[in-house]
């Protein structure tokens, strides 16, 4: 079957122009869309070229490396000044950890909980209470940690000083409950009910199902879910600066006072000349931190995509 | 292996419960919706029982009620009784969780846990043994139960992939296998075939027929042509109600109600 020749010729290219309004409209709004993603990436690029070059010359011709992760000492107004930032990681890390150990579970509990058990008003009502723990200003958390659980703390444990590793990592652990927990609940919520309904039918009781059927196919969102608040903790400053007691220590005990990268940041930029040394090296921890995070953010990231790649 | 079952209902209540299924004054609830209204039906044992109705007349509802799955849903309420065989599963001391397993149900989508084949076929065995299965014990009841749906010599070389990538045939009789390490009496099947091709259809109903007479089994279907040549008897409904419970060929020969002779027709549903 052949079609019959067109009885008056146009070109291909005239018969198949659409530049019309709404063509142009459509061109418009992508170019909108393009440059606002493209801008963020510029941002964030822009940020990260800022925090490394500042600290750039100092890290590339003075720095000692042998000492920055070799050495405690951190004492930028020694004589000479040392730059060992093995305490500072170690803060961070542990405070980081106890937050996650008090964290987890009951995020994934709460999250368990709201999912899985709870129905109707008391399941809505639990949504928006942690929603409000997200809302809670972490300068706020800070003075909870420095006039409410630290003197507690030496009231209870008869510790010198109630500001310490343990009074940070409950404090940075609450901060990153709400997060966890709304991540962990969406993780939750994805899995079919079918599933459900199916181990039901074959005589699952409600634990049953929540063991067997849906916290291992939830899995791979529950990981990010902690990823997501291990990031989360890791990047806080001023709660953990009040918190923790900020001395230079390996910490040993729980009672132990310890200072964070993000804390030293905070507290000491202010104090120095711009360009100098001491400032140079406090931006070459912000790299550290920069990069420490992007890499835990990427990770949960890429683990959420596969979640969703998997069930298009 | 339950070959010792009645093949037909026996008129001797010594024998054991007289129904696989009995309801009286059944009565059921969304909210304020009533779906399934004054339901008194029968099942008989060992042989295959069609319901059939229009879209919304309350089959699957009154499938849902018999194993107590409707209650996942928190505002059913129900009415009059359901016996199956001869117990109560309304009653006060009777858990939903031991109905189950005296009753098991196929769904209208196959649905297969997100496990392997094999997980899937134990998942049963998982949940009501507090002992863990010996070795030996678990390759017995998989191969078993795999063989008595046909599928054994299909999967028996990939029983650890997940069963989410077989075929949707597959997952439907594989959805059948997992109910038998449990030794249901019952089987409950809503639309088992309405997501399958008709090669797939045939297979699977010809296994439906092949398990006939070790288990009671009452289907919902909404395909004329299956009720009548895959089921011994048939139950009509209509608008939440039993209009017409005969054998099969009776119903589909001579309806006694002009309501069953008209849908059977295609005039309505
Ligand atoms: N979860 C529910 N909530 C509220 N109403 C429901 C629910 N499930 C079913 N219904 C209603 O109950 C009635 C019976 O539904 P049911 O699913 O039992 O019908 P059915 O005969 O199985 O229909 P189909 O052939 O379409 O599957 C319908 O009117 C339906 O709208
Ligand atoms: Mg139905």
């Amino acid at each position: 079957m052949t079609a019959p020749p067109p009885k008056t010729r146009i070109s291909a290219a005239q018969a198949f122009d659409r530049r019309d309004s709404a063509w142009w409209l459509d061109r418009v709004a992508m170019m909108l869309v393009f440059t606002g993603g493209i801008s963020t990436i510029l941002f964030i690029g822009a940020i990260f070229l800022f925090i490394a070059t500042q600290g750039l010359d100092f890290a590339a011709t003075r720095l000692a490396w042998s000492e920055f992760f070799g050495s405690i000492a951190w004492r930028p107004n020694g004589h000479p000044p040392q730059y060992g930032a093995v305490a500072l990681i170690a803060g961070t890390a542990s405070i980081t950890g106890i937050a996650m150990f008090v964290v987890v579970p009951f995020s994934l509990g709460a999250a368990i909980y709201i999912g899985e058990f709870a129905r109707g008003r008391r399941r809505e009502w639990l949504k928006i209470l942690i929603e409000l723990l997200a809302a809670i200003p972490s300068v706020v958390w800070g003075v909870i940690g420095l006039h409410v659980i630290g003197p507690a703390m030496t009231q209870i444990f008869g510790v010198p000083s109630g500001l310490n590793l343990l009074n940070a990592g409950l404090i940075l652990g609450l901060m990153a409950a709400p997060i966890m927990t709304t991540i962990a609940e969406d993780s939750l919520k994805a899995v079919p009910d079918a599933y459900r309904e199916a181990a039901e039918a074959l005589g699952a009781n409600k634990w049953q199902v929540v063991w067997r059927v849906v916290l291992p196919h939830a899995r791979p969102g529950l990981s990010a879910a902690v990823l997501l608040g291990v990031g989360r903790a890791f990047g806080e400053t001023i709660a953990v600066l009040m918190a923790s007691g900020h001395a230079i220590n390996l910490p040993t005990s729980l009672f132990d006072p310890v200072r964070t990268l993000t804390a030293t940041i905070a507290a000491e930029l202010g104090e120095t000349a711009k360009g100098d040394d001491h400032y140079q090296a406090l931006f070459v921890l912000g790299v550290l931190l920069f990069g420490i995070t992007f890499a835990i953010n990427l990770t949960a990231d890429s683990i959420v995509r596969g979640i969703r790649r998997k069930k298009a | 292996m339950a070959s010792a079952k009645p093949q037909t209902a026996t008129a001797n209540p010594e024998a054991g419960p007289r129904w696989a299924i009995e309801s009286k004054g059944l009565n059921l609830w969304y909210g304020t919706f009533q779906a399934l209204r004054d339901v008194d039906l029968q099942i008989k044992h060992g042989i295959v029982t069609s319901l059939i109705g229009p879209s919304g007349c309350g089959k699957s509802t009154f499938l849902r009620s018999c194993n107590r799955i409707n209650e996942r849903l928190g505002y059913v309420s129900t009415t009059g009784t359901i016996q199956v065989l001869g117990q109560d599963i309304y009653g006060p001391d009777i858990s939903p969780i031991q109905v189950r397993r005296q009753v098991g149900m196929v769904f209208q989508r196959p649905n297969p846990l997100p496990l392997s084949i094999r997980e899937n076929v134990l998942f049963g065995q998982h949940i009501h043994r507090d002992d863990r299965i010996p070795r030996a014990e678990a390759d017995q009841l998989v191969e078993r139960a795999l063989r008595e749906v046909l599928l054994w010599d299909r999967v028996k070389d990939r029983l650890g992939r997940k069963a989410t990538s077989l075929s949707l045939e597959e997952q439907q009789k594989l959805c059948i296998a997992r109910l038998l390490p449990m030794r249901p009496e019952i089987l409950l099947m809503d639309e088992p075939c309405s997501a399958l091709d008709p090669e797939a259809t045939r297979a699977v109903e010809e296994l439906i027929w092949e398990l006939r007479g070790k288990y009671s089994i009452l289907i919902v279907t909404h395909n004329m042509a299956q009720a009548r040549r895959a089921s011994d008897e048939c139950v009509f409904m209509l608008l939440g109600r039993v209009i017409e419970h005969a054998r099969t060929e009776d119903m589909f020969v001579t309806p006694k109600k002009p309501e069953t002779a008209d849908y059977i027709e295609g005039r309505f549903g």
